[in-house]
């Protein structure tokens, strides 16, 4: 199977390869997969204040188009807020990285990914001022 | 950049050798003939070459040429050997055993037997792919009639004991049936000396054509004898019909007779090859492991799991090499190596593992050369890895409660 040349590109040159202290209540952290399936990914961002994302970082086990989805979705959550974070759908990355249809679970895993770090750091700022969970 | 490709996947296929093609072209021209054209000149040039490509491919396999039967190839061998004598024998037994690491092609036609009524054990072999003689021993029934185990595993490149196997099975009075498609040609197969009577093989991954192969069948000692899976004009002693593919057989010949002559010295080059790769990535990796078992292993196959990064991703880093991977990510199933698993390496390692498989074409630079490369995306891979990131922080990776999906 041929990778489409931004996937090549996202695996040659990942963007925000890296990690962020996952204790910090500004960061949250979405670890998705496991390794008997061949993949996982880590996802993390920071969000400041006025709940804007202002970085995030990835790493990942598993094949090219699972390491292009996250890398990708990192790029694109940055600066939006979560509100808009989390309208990211699996479905823009297979558009953007030309995923053929056997690799559309590697984008479901980013996508799943990215709400799973929202979550984490939503609970952090609900328990730190008090709200009850679920409360929105 | 423009490099040329480097073919590491010899265990899949092997380019055919110029001087097997030269063999075959004149009965693709002038030498047309139908083998079993009895009454002109065509025929009978055509019947002389499969006849001495029979001597040939029996000659490396110590067999007697009348023991060859043409066939499509070691899929074909193996559905011919193992429905064909379940079917002849069903009187005396309805029990076969073979593994659970066997070539698709024995796994499916053993399946297809349980689905009609027949019993099959799969062995498990040990965490090194081998199979042990008091295995099959514990296995044998008065209702077994065939044992089939592969001579030396595709994946791992694991050989079994087979002369001892085929000891026992002659002791016992069980047909023993050996896939020795990756063995032919690298390793020396003795039919005699190890009581062979069914043994399957491929013209292509010994330098000969594609859809080219054969199946010994044993003549004496005893006589086995196989219900047809192809039925027809008779033809190769009424056990495979169809007229013979001449081109492809003469070539399956030649190739034959080069893999015999040129065994001792290239099978040494080879294993040197394999030790230098493995050399070189233990020298310059950590955490990678190797898979099978290297004290009865092919000369030209080393299969690695480069712990915590993903097959599919390591290949696309060195896309001028091919090689092949145990990852699911790389298999239409999605599913690891049933091999790998079926040695007891976590999914985990399967999804890790690479398999070089070296060939007759394969030179030291080129080693070299994907052993840098290998190293190079490894160590591009583990930065971005977050396995490896946790198992560097000291976090055991068994005990991590994972989300699986
Ligand atoms: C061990 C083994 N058995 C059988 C086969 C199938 O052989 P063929 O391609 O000739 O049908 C292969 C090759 O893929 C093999 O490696
Ligand atoms: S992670 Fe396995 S196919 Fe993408």
């Amino acid at each position: 199977m041929a990778y489409s040349n931004k996937v090549i590109d996202h695996y040659e040159n990942p963007r925000n390869v890296g990690s962020l202290d996952q204790n910090d209540p500004q960061v949250g952290t979405g670890i998705v997969g496991a390794p008997e399936c061949g993949d996982v990914m880590k996802l993390q961002i920071r969000v400041d204040e006025q709940g804007r994302v202002t970085d995030a970082k990835f790493k990942t086990f598993g094949c090219g188009s699972a390491i292009a989805s996250s890398s990708l979705a990192t790029e694109w959550v940055k600066g939006r807020t979560l509100e808009e974070a989390e309208q990211l759908k699996n479905t823009e990355i297979v558009k953007e990285l030309a995923l053929p249809p056997v690799k559309i679970h590697c984008s479901v895993l980013a996508e799943d990914a990215v709400r799973a770090a929202i979550a984490d750091v939503r609970r952090k700022q609900e328990t730190r001022t008090g709200v009850a969970a679920g409360a929105r | 950049m423009a490099q040329k490709l480097i073919y590491l996947d010899n265990a899949a296929t092997t380019p055919v050798d110029p001087r097997v093609l030269e063999a075959m072209l004149p009965y693709y021209r002038e030498n047309f003939g139908n083998s079993a054209s009895r009454n002109h000149q065509f025929g009978w040039v055509a019947e002389e070459a499969t006849e001495n490509a029979r001597k040939q491919v029996a000659a490396v396999i110590n067999a007697d040429p009348k023991e060859i039967v043409w066939t499509s190839g070691s899929t074909e061998s193996n559905n011919l050997a193992i429905l064909g004598a379940a079917r002849m024998y069903a009187d005396k037994g309805r029990h076969v055993v073979t593994s659970l690491i066997e070539h698709k092609a024995v796994i499916d036609p053993c399946k297809f037997l349980q689905s009609q009524g027949y019993e099959v054990t799969f062995l498990q072999p040990n965490n090194k792919g081998r199979v042990s003689v008091e295995q099959v021993r514990e296995a044998l029934r008065p209702d077994t009639v065939l044992v089939s185990l592969m001579f030396a595993n595709n994946e791992i490149g694991t050989i079994h004991p087979i002369p001892e196997i085929g000891a026992l099975c002659h002791e016992k009075g069980v047909l023993f049936h050996t896939d020795a498609t990756q063995a032919f040609g690298k390793v020396p197969v003795d039919v005699e000396a190890m009581q062979i009577d069914l043994l399957s093989l491929s013209a292509h991954k010994i330098y000969g054509p594609k859809g080219v192969g054969a199946l010994y069948v044993r003549r004496k000692k005893p006589r086995v004898r196989l219900e047809p899976v192809i039925y027809g004009g008779g033809h190769e002693r009424g056990m495979r019909s169809g007229t013979l593919n001449v081109p492809g057989i003469v070539g399956f010949g030649e190739a034959a007779r080069i893999a015999k002559e040129e065994m001792p010295a290239e099978s040494k080059r080879l294993a040197g090859l394999r030790d230098r790769m493995w050399a070189g990535l233990s020298e310059h990796l950590t955490d990678i492991a190797r898979n099978g078992d290297p004290q009865h292993c092919l000369p030209n196959l080393l299969n690695v799991s480069f712990l915590y990064v993903e097959g599919e991703s390591l290949m696309m880093g060195f896309s001028d090499i091919a090689v092949s991977s145990g990852s699911a990510c790389t298999s239409a199933s999605l599913e690891p190596s049933y091999v790998l698993k079926n040695i007891g390496l976590g999914d985990d390692l399967a999804h890790s593992s690479i398999r070089f498989s070296m060939g007759r074409f394969t030179t030291t630079d080129e080693v070299d050369y994907t052993i840098k490369s290998v190293v190079r995306t490894v160590n591009h891979l583990r930065a971005m890895s977050p396995l490896y990131e946790m198992a560097q922080a000291g976090i055991d990776l068994s005990k991590v409660q994972w989300q699986h999906h």
